[in-house]
């Protein structure tokens, strides 16, 4: 096994809201190794994206994460300052996010929206900065790259603009790439074309992935590990293999049974992720009492994985 | 009714009102509270300081008095002139503010009712105002018609009427087509029911923010009018004479500028905060 | 968008037809000329001479329309007290206005760029909340009794600068920084909230996520999003400026075409102020056409559209 780049303990995010706070994301554990790809799913609501966020200090003004680690080599990125972040982010860590049209900035060309991560990280002066630029943008499939640098998001079709942020993203070299469904709003055409795109960029650079989204079927084709989540809490990790072909958990069982079906399970679940019990318990077909009272710790499954259920420990 | 009991729980709405209130009974109370008579003359109290005490008249037996705001040029109480002052000043700014409302409404609804070229008309109407600077209109047009309250208030509303036509346009273009006009013109309703009854009632809630904001607009140009000379009658006290009359003793007697100034700056705040309040209330309306 | 700015000159010429017909039928209502021009003791013959000499006994719309030939070659008539042409007297005074006008909108901006930028890092602070406080004064108060106000502080009691007239660049600050107060107010707020809400946006998260410095964000990303908005707001607020400058021209006794304006008004010298009249509803137009023109070209995707 590789050297693990990334060790996340316990991480909770809560919301600070006038009736409270609510904890949309509780006690997530996983660890990412250097060049393998991990794939994240869950329905809308689950916390995924939050998690990921939160790893980069991303999150919207009202909330807050916590982590007993979360660990990136050897600095914990959660009590990083501004300064020490701003040399993660980009370079180290990179995110695509689901949007391509409100991700990049309308009134900067994309060139410039990609050369600045290279002259901010890399300091190369602005004609190099330039060339560079035009390499990714190749590499990332835009014909005619030196005539598309002058032009803005708008004059970019969906597809291209997400290219784009991939462009922006590999512009820092980074060891891990954060992938925050960046399929999601695209077209149905569009979306093979990307998954194609950066699963050959990731063998290409050998960077380690996340790969977070609600479409299980997607993940088959490019995680090497799973992780499933539901309303703010893991409910298993697996290997993908593992994970399509034994699943343990209800939840990933049910998920699945719905792809085989072609049915998306689409009901967001917003349910306080600290609240008591499982929070899978009124829908699972295998509930007991247990699994109202207590939400259920992850420990080590049958495949090797994790699991968070009490049916599986009996 | 509900939208009153919410306008009086937002903060800027109950402080503001309040101050209107405490300026409205000032001006409708001014014979009682007033120290003097707003026309007095003392010659030999003249450009008094504030806090300044006068001596007896022997002529007219007028007692000497404290003159908590100084006196003008021709011994008048300035603390007098002020809560007298704030009668014509809001006058004419109410005045101004239901004149205007009446035309911009009347316009309002007629080109969003019936639409066509009265529309096209009223439209270029509002388009020529706005492309144009109409304060200086308005006292080209006061220097011609002689100044005066009526010139000031027919001027006033001509400035403002356009906040009215437009929000009521719209809104009765947006209600024109809304199911119970139609039923109600199946019932046989002439368009003059249909407009009294169906659509003026739901478009008067926005007027009221409009006709908060046109007021403070009404007393600040009125002001600036008076400080030409060309608008209210100087011989009668409104805040903007005031600020006139002591634009030429500026540098010894800062008092009469300077203080019907704080009046006009404190009524246009409460106002404005007034209006502020309406329109969180009513702008967007959050269903019960 | 060629056409798209011919239509527009065409809207303007004709709102500026509408105004200087209007202001020429006011004038011709308003008095007869000829008892200003003609001396005391002239004879009613004398003075039906005097207006026939000047056309003044033609029916209405023909001497509006020599009015309107005149003006479009240039000829704006001659002001009755002054026995000067109103164009010459126009050009005396124009540059004055021009002068303060400019100078009280650079600063306003200036400075409202500045002060909103500060407020949004400082945000919440005593600078925020002081200028929340002084943008507020900027509404309530009459712009010219702030000027008055001003002199009294400055020029009366602190005997810093001068209380009026024209002459170096001390007699220029107050009435520029008075006229420019109350739009330096709503800018100010107006940036702020700008970049608040911009701050809000994906594209900003984005940049951050690059690893780029907040300093870099707010300069790079944040401001030109936020600050393309305002372009029409500050082009209105010059608009106002032009038309209000003429009261601050009063305060200060400037020397500029706002206050002849008045003074022409109040002497009935209707030529003179029917010529200004025009004049600064032309400049205003013109700002209002030139703001679009801008915005059409700072925005990509207008740009695009066009």
């Amino acid at each position: 096994m590789n050297a693990s780049l990334l060790n996340v303990e316990n991480l909770s995010v809560e919301f600070s809201t006038r009736a409270g706070s609510h904890a949309a994301v509780s006690d997530v554990s996983f660890t990412l190794c250097a060049g393998e790809t991990l794939g994240v799913v869950g329905e809308s609501g689950s916390g995924k994206s939050l998690t990921m966020l939160s790893l980069l200090q991303l999150l919207p003004n009202r909330a807050t994460a916590h982590a007993t680690r979360a660990q990136l080599g050897e600095r914990n990125l959660l009590q990083l300052t501004r300064t020490e972040l701003d040399a993660v982010r980009g370079r180290e860590i990179a995110i695509v996010f689901q949007d391509p049209l409100t991700a990049l900035n309308p009134v900067l060309s994309i060139g410039r929206q990609i050369t600045e991560v290279l002259r901010h990280h890399f300091r190369l002066d602005p004609a190099r900065s330039r060339l560079r630029a035009i390499e990714l943008l190749a590499r990332v499939g835009i014909a005619d790259p030196a005539l598309r640098m002058t032009q803005y998001p708008h004059e970019f079709s969906g597809g291209m603009r997400q290219r784009v942020t991939i462009a922006m993203a590999l512009a820092g070299d980074p060891k891990i790439l954060i992938a925050d469904e960046p399929t999601t709003a695209l077209d149905v055409t569009v979306q093979a074309q990307i998954v194609s795109l950066v699963a050959g960029l990731l063998e290409q650079t050998g960077m380690a992935a996340i790969w977070v989204t609600h479409d299980l079927a997607l993940l088959a084709r490019i995680a090497d590990r799973v992780m499933v989540m539901f309303a703010g809490r893991v409910m298993e990790t697996a290997t993908c293999e593992d994970l399509f072909a034994r699943p343990e958990h209800p939840y990933t069982q049910a998920l699945l049974a719905n792809l085989r079906q072609a049915e998306g399970a689409t009901t967001a679940v917003t349910a306080d992720a600290a609240a008591r019990g499982c929070p899978f318990a009124p829908r699972c077909p295998a509930v007991a009492d247990i699994c109202r009272s207590t939400a259920p710790a992850l420990s080590r499954a049958a495949h090797g994985g994790q699991i968070a259920c009490w049916a599986g420990r009996e | 009714m509900n939208t009153w009991e919410r306008l009086l729980h937002t903060k800027p709405a109950r402080r503001g009102l309040l101050m209107l209130l405490l300026v409205i009974a000032a001006a409708l109370a001014a014979p009682l509270i007033s120290p003097t008579s707003p026309d007095h003359l003392d010659p030999g109290a003249r450009l008094l300081a504030p806090l300044s005490r006068s001596a007896a008249q022997p002529d007219t037996h007028h007692p000497g008095m404290l003159h908590l705001l100084g006196t003008d040029s021709v011994g008048r109480d300035t603390l007098s002139r002020l809560i007298y002052g704030s009668r014509l000043s809001l006058a004419v700014g109410f005045a101004a503010v239901l004149l205007g409302a009446l035309i911009g409404t009347l316009l309002g609804v007629i080109s969003g009712f019936f639409g066509g070229i009265i529309e096209a008309v009223t439209g270029w109407l509002i388009d020529v105002q706005l492309s144009f600077p109409f304060l200086l209109l308005a006292i080209f047009l006061l220097g011609a018609l002689g100044g005066g309250k009526t010139a000031v208030i027919c001027v006033l509303a001509l400035a403002t009427w356009v906040n009215y036509a437009r929000i009521v346009r719209s809104q009765v273009l947006s209600i024109r087509n809304q199911g119970y006009v139609e039923a109600a013109r199946a019932a046989g309703a002439g368009s003059m029911r249909i407009i009294f009854i169906h659509i003026l009632p739901n478009t008067l809630t926005p007027l009221f923010v409009v006709a908060s904001f046109s007021m403070a607009q009404a007393i600040l140009t009125e002001a600036s009018l008076s400080f030409t000379g060309l608008g209210l009658d100087p011989a009668t006290p409104s805040w903007g004479t005031m600020l006139n009359d002591g634009r030429d003793y500026l540098l010894s007697a800062w008092w009469i500028s300077t203080m019907p100034g704080l009046a006009i700056g404190f009524t246009v705040l409460a106002v404005l905060m007034l209006g502020e309040g309406m329109r969180e209330v009513l702008d967007p309306k959050a269903a019960p | 968008m060629l056409s798209a700015v011919t239509n527009r000159l065409a809207r303007a010429f004709l709102v500026l037809l509408a105004v200087s017909f209007l202001t020429f039928i006011i004038g011709h209502d308003s008095g007869d000329p000829v008892l200003l021009l003609a001396r005391g003791d002239a004879t009613a013959a004398q003075k039906q001479e005097l207006r026939h000499s000047l056309g003044l006994d033609r029916p209405v719309m023909a001497q509006y329309r020599s009015y309107l030939e005149n003006a479009l070659q240039g000829n704006l008539g001659e002001s009755y007290r002054q026995h000067l042409p109103v164009t010459r007297l126009i050009a005396l005074r124009l540059p004055a206005s021009l002068l303060l006008a400019a100078t009280a909108f650079v600063l306003a901006m200036a400075l409202a760029l500045l002060s909103g930028m500060l407020c949004v890092v400082y945000r919440d602070g005593v600078l925020d909340k002081a200028l929340a406080g002084l943008a507020v004064l900027g509404q309530v108060v009459p712009g010219f009794w702030l000027g008055l106000v001003l002199v009294l502080i400055f020029a009366v009691h602190l005997r810093l600068l001068p209380v009026s007239g024209a002459g170096g660049i001390q007699h220029l600050i107050l009435p520029a920084l008075t006229l420019a107060l109350p739009t330096f107010g709503r800018m100010s707020r107006l940036v702020r909230a700008g970049i608040l809400d911009v701050l809000g946006a994906d594209y900003i998260r984005t940049a951050r996520a690059k690893g780029l410095p907040e300093r870099d964000v707010l300069l790079g990303h944040a401001l030109k999003n936020a600050l393309l908005p305002l372009v029409t707001q500050a082009g209105l607020e010059l608009g106002d400026m032009v038309g209000n400058a003429f009261i601050i021209e009063i305060v200060f006794a400037w020397p500029g075409i706002g206050r002849m304006t008045v003074e022409a008004i109040q002497q009935r010298d209707f030529l003179v102020a029917q010529g200004c009249v025009l004049v600064i509803g032309t400049g205003f137009v013109l700002i209002n056409l030139g703001v679009d023109l801008v915005y059409a070209a700072i925005d990509p995707r207008v740009r695009a559209r066009a």
